[in-house]
């Protein structure tokens, strides 16, 4: 399987396009009836090009509140959030679908096709709302649709595909428009764990094909897959480190560990 | 770029209407109905209009008519006498002709219901004494031979012209022109026959309805024979009428000038009778009137139907308002896809009005079929006017913008997270 569809337009030397995300001190409040919930209390994270991020924290966290803002689906009450160097924390609804348009990749836990669009015709609805020639953009969605292994179920519905399958259409939809990254939101939460280990190869396979992936999650097994994992609780990041390195190092250095640990 | 992406758009519509065709059909049907009746009833309405301002126009828009009217309540001990005299007056008519400012002609009309006769054919008739003038009026044509002549009314002489009835029941197969027919008891040689005049309408005979049956002769030839009294044979009762004239037909040279006549042919007539035992008929009048209420007639046809289109409109709304409810998550994954609010609009407006256009040209159809069988089964005339086809077109697409904006815009203005969240 090959990989190499994000044509990296420009060799990205400078330090300061290598910040994909770049969030500071981010809060997000919600009113609640005469209440305010803080659900995010100051954030500051930078992902940069190339990583592969998992965000984990119990429910009640702020996850999804940061998903969301991540996702350009919500703004934040304070605080920045540049998207490839843009600040996009106070523009326009329009600009949102704007930027979810050209910039992002969407993979939901609930696969989200469009049940009465067939395999090709899902992948290409980020297509037709960038305004894509319908001819390019049906064979780049027949080309992604085999990519991901759906190459002789490209006239299917949703309903007659697997869950793994579905969610296989979700990731060639989220490559479409070529996003800066691709967000991922449980995205093995309603699959059996050999379909699971599929998608997990297939996400794999795109962040060593340079793609970004950031991916919410709550299974620390899941999490394991990436090269950073971003830990949230009570609407404050506790921790942020690359755990797979770590435990790489861990395991490769087992006798003197003890003595570090310490 | 915008026109690629209307089109796919409205595909996308005409695609999400086809995966519920009974309910799309169903929503349409609405529409359907609201633009035939649109239809049917302005047509069935213009039709009837048009049949009695026909029947108006035939009297002519320029002339006044009046006609002797038997008062029932005469005074004195009239009840008692053998003869009732009532009506308009051969003085009435020399008055006038010396008077009326305007005037083309004054036609005077005398009529005499009788028998007409050709060897052993016969049946009744309106024998109606007039002058030469009454071709003039417009309303007759001739078919064969010639029309009275001032040298007939002259001399006195015995001729008559056959209204197109008479003609063919008397004549079926020989020619009538120069044949002697009776009228009464008296001969009359023809001279003329008249068209088919179509209509039930006439001003020919003062009582009579059908010009068809109607035989004309000079009034002074016919006075010199029948005399002044008409005799009439009920069961048991004899009564005799004399009636000078029947009726009075004033043309004027513009149709200007017929109030202002009516108006003075009142104030003439009040003078010299006692009773008012004549009538004035102003046909334009008649026609204004005709037209008054043609107009409130549509207005009231025109709004019941409208409200059937509002009917179909607001079930356009509904079932958009329940698709819409239904098809939450596919906004929401659209929304969170890049659609702006307006793609979503323009997704929702588009059906709707391909609903409600679909609904309006099957309108058409049906509404045009409609006032065709009407006609067709019960002889009702009616007009289709092109204004009521694309009134009610336009209508029901409007009816499909204006029902579909708030759908659309509830799709729309949904939170996108709020929406994917939904099962």
């Amino acid at each position: 399987m090959s990989l190499e569809t994000a044509p990296t337009s420009q060799e990205n030397i400078g330090r300061d396009e290598d910040l994909v995300i770049e969030i500071e001190s981010l809060t997000k409040e919600y009113r609640l009836g005469a209440e305010t919930v803080r659900a995010l209390r100051g954030i500051d994270i930078t992902i940069r090009r190339g990583e592969y991020v998992a965000i984990m924290g119990p429910s009640g966290s702020g996850k999804s509140t940061l998903l969301n803002i991540l996702g350009c689906l919500d703004r934040p009450t304070a605080g920045t959030y540049k998207l490839g160097g843009k600040d996009v924390s106070k523009v326009s609804d329009d600009e949102l679908s704007e930027i979810r348009c050209q910039k992002l990749g969407f993979i939901f836990q609930s696969y989200n096709l469009i049940s009465q669009l067939n395999v090709v015709e899902n992948i290409e609805v980020p297509l037709f709302y960038q305004g894509v020639d319908p001819r390019v953009s049906r064979e780049r969605a027949v080309e992604l649709a085999t990519l991901v292994g759906l190459g002789d179920r490209l006239s299917h519905r949703p309903t007659q595909l697997s869950g793994g399958q579905q969610q296989r259409v979700a990731i060639a939809r989220s490559l479409a428009n070529d996003p800066l990254f691709i967000l991922a939101d449980e995205p093995t939460g309603n699959l059996d764990s050999a379909t699971e280990a599929e998608i997990l190869a297939i996400l794999n396979d795109l962040h060593r094909a340079g793609k970004n992936i950031v991916m919410v999650t709550h299974e620390e097994r899941i999490a394991g897959v990436a090269s950073r994992v971003i830990r949230l609780r009570d609407g404050l990041v506790v921790s942020d480190k690359n755990e797979r390195d770590e435990r790489l190092a861990a395991s490769a250095s087992a006798g003197p560990a003890e003595g570090r640990s310490a | 770029m915008i026109g690629y992406r209307f089109r796919r758009t409205t595909i996308l519509g005409v695609r999400s209407l086809g995966l519920h065709k009974l309910r799309s059909a169903l929503t349409a049907l609405g529409i359907v109905f609201g633009v035939s009746s649109v239809i049917a009833m302005l047509s069935i309405g213009e039709g009837a209009s048009y049949e009695a301002q026909e029947e108006i126009k035939k009297l002519g828009s320029q002339n006044v008519i009046l006609r002797s009217l038997k008062v029932l309540e005469q005074t004195g001990s009239a009840a008692n006498q053998d003869v009732v005299s009532y009506g308009l007056k051969w003085k009435d008519y020399e008055r006038m002709q010396s008077t009326m400012p305007h005037c083309r002609f004054i036609v005077p009309m005398r009529v005499i219901p009788t028998e007409a006769r050709f060897g052993r054919r016969a049946l009744e008739a309106q024998v109606v004494g007039t002058t030469p003038e009454y071709h003039d009026l417009g309303n007759v044509s001739l078919a064969r031979g010639r029309f009275l002549s001032s040298n007939d009314r002259d001399y006195l002489r015995p001729v008559a012209v056959l209204g197109a009835g008479i003609a063919r029941a008397l004549f079926p197969a020989v020619d009538p022109i120069g044949q002697e027919i009776r009228l009464g008891q008296f001969y009359f040689t023809v001279v003329g026959t008249l068209a088919e005049t179509g209509g039930a309408s006439g001003t020919g005979g003062s009582q009579a309805d059908d010009r068809n049956r109607d035989v004309y002769v000079p009034l002074e030839s016919l006075n010199a024979r029948f005399g002044e009294l008409i005799v009439h044979v009920e069961t048991g009762t004899r009564t005799m009428e004399n009636v000078q004239l029947h009726s009075i037909i004033v043309s004027l040279v513009d149709d200007r000038y017929v109030s202002a006549a009516a108006a003075d042919l009142e104030a003439l007539l009040k003078r010299y009778h006692r009773v008012a035992d004549y009538q004035v008929i102003v046909p334009l009048e008649l026609l204004r009137q005709r037209e008054r209420t043609k107009q409130i007639f549509n207005i009231v046809l025109g709004s019941i139907a409208a409200i059937s289109l509002l009917v179909g409109g607001i079930g356009i709304m509904n079932i958009m308002l329940a698709s819409i409810t239904e098809r939450t998550r596919e906004i929401g994954i659209r929304r969170a896809l890049g659609a702006k609010r307006r793609d979503i609009v323009l997704q929702f407006l588009v059906e709707t009005v391909v609903l409600s256009t679909s609904g309006g040209l099957l309108g058409i159809v049906v509404g045009v079929a409609i006032p065709w069988i009407v006609e067709a089964s019960t002889k009702m005339p009616t007009i289709i006017t092109g204004t009521s086809l694309v009134v009610s077109f336009g209508i029901s697409v409007a009816v499909g913008v204006i029902f579909g904006i708030y759908p659309a815009n509830r799709a729309a203005s949904m939170d996108p997270i709020e929406a994917l969240r939904r099962e």
